[in-house]
């Protein structure tokens, strides 16, 4: 697929500079701290870290579902509280591991969401519609006209990510997305989500406490700890930092023979 | 007098009755659906209103309703004898079930749904309208179907305030000690209950998502 944002690229990144988020705006007892870094346009930055540890909440910063309590995050050159939040988020394509699908719209009218809000002609937006399912790995003419519920779940997610895709975002947000699937289909989607994310160019942010999906799919890992950065580093480098988080993310891969980290 | 001969030679007058019973219990019903519905969307997003809105309505539900026809009489223009007093009674009792089910179906939506809607740009209007209310109106028809039997039981005791209603039958043959003449009014109005229920039942049915 190509991209039609190629003058945007420049601008489709994202950074933190110093950010501290606590409830209701406080600064004590804060869920993620001091958190300073930049993704590049065309990265895919993995957010790794076990559950509690600020991953989901770093990511909810960048499409201003939460404000920070002090810092800023910079999306696309605009720090996000100077954007119209929707604006900034008909912008960012959003995944999230329930999926989220509408239940009463079929498979083509979750898809065609933001491009409804966007006004779209309807020719456009079912070709749009069409073309993404295909993308995805779904026959449009089988599954355009179902209902979420009709679905298995690893073919929700693949929707989710269709309907994440549609009017063309630049940047890609993905929380655990396929952390609800068995194993196998797991397997399946990260093979093909790792294929696709490299040929559409996005830039992508993807939560996950899978060490194993992070290697398969960074560019760039951060390994949060109780709201900190504790490692910052690529696929090839992040096993060999020394830090005893890394260490203990290691190890939990150790019991698989043949482990190909 | 035995009932049945009673029914056969009063078979107009229970006929109009019955219409008249249905007309009060359907204006009743629109304007209680006209102001509960859009006071659920309401509140979503507000609090305060809500505490109130949720109060009052609970607080007209506890009056018993032969007191509230009662108090309503002699209130200036809302009040006095007769059909538009009683769909006053009527309404605020038929709000409770109507915006309690309206604020409960808005808001117990899957978050995982608000959070997609949310982050995919749509505004709270249109998460309001588009996302929202179709996925509440199950719950909000079973608000309707609660609220339209309570309000044809009590709409027999418009009756006691001149409203007119199956309840002239019923108040009549507790003056007569009349089985015959009360159940002329009871069991129209027990039938229209029923058939109430049954119908939005069947459509409370369809309008389900799974």
């Amino acid at each position: 697929m190509k991209s039609k944002t190629g003058a945007g690229i420049e601008q489709s990144t994202i950074h933190f500079e110093d950010v501290t988020y606590g409830f209701n705006g406080t600064v004590n007892q804060p869920i993620v701290a001091e958190i300073g870094f930049s993704v590049a346009a065309g990265q895919t930055l993995v957010l790794l870290g076990r559950s509690g540890s600020g991953k989901t909440t770093l990511l909810r910063l960048i499409n201003r579902l939460l404000v920070p309590s002090s810092g800023q995050v910079v999306v696309r050159g605009r720090i996000t509280t100077d954007w119209d939040p929707i604006q900034l988020r008909r912008g960012i394509g959003y995944v999230i591991q329930d999926a989220g699908l509408f239940p009463h719209f079929t498979v083509a009218e979750n898809i065609a969401l933001v491009p409804s809000l966007e006004k779209w002609e309807s020719a456009r937006t079912a070709a749009r519609v069409d073309e993404l399912l295909t993308l995805v790995g779904l026959e449009p003419a089988q599954y355009r006209s179902r209902r979420p519920r009709e679905l298995s779940g690893g073919q929700r997610q693949r929707v989710g990510v269709a309907r994440a895709l549609a009017a063309d975002p630049p940047i890609l947000l993905m929380d655990e997305p396929f952390g609800a699937l068995d194993p196998v289909t797991r397997a399946e989607l990260q093979h093909e989500f790792s294929a696709l994310a490299r040929r559409l160019g996005k830039t992508i942010v993807f939560v996950t406490h899978d060490l194993r999906e992070a290697l398969l799919l960074a560019s760039r890992i951060i390994l949060l700890e109780k709201g900190r950065i504790v490692a910052d580093a690529t696929p090839q480098d992040f096993p060999g930092v020394d830090h005893p988080e890394v260490r203990a993310f290691i190890a939990s891969l150790m019991p698989l023979p043949g482990a190909n980290a | 007098m035995s009932p049945w001969i009673f029914f056969l030679e009063h078979r107009a007058e229970i006929l109009e009755a019955t219409a008249n019973h249905l007309t009060l219990v359907l204006i009743s019903m629109a304007i209680a659906i006209a102001i509960a519905v859009p006071l659920g969307m309401l509140i979503v997003h507000r609090r305060t209103l809500r505490n109130i809105a949720l109060t009052l309505a609970s607080i007209f539900q506890t009056i018993p309703s032969l007191a509230l026809f009662g108090f309503l009489i002699p209130i200036p223009f809302i009040g006095g004898i007769g059909r538009r007093t009683a769909i006053v009674a009527l309404v605020l009792y038929a709000l409770l079930p109507i915006l309690r089910n309206t604020y409960v179906g808005l808001t117990g939506i899957d978050p995982a749904v608000l959070e997609a809607a949310e982050a995919m740009g749509m505004t709270e209007s249109q998460i309001l309208l588009r996302v929202r209310l179709p996925l509440a109106r199950a719950v909000i028809l079973a608000g309707i179907r609660t609220a339209t039997i309570i309000t044809i039981g009590v709409a027999t005791i418009a009756a006691a305030i001149g409203a007119g209603g199956l309840g002239t039958f019923i108040f009549r043959g507790v003056a007569m000690v009349s089985d015959a003449v009360i159940l002329a009014g009871a069991i129209p109005a027990a039938l229209l209950a029923i058939a109430a229920d049954l119908l939005l039942g069947l459509l409370e049915r369809r309008l389900k998502i799974t």
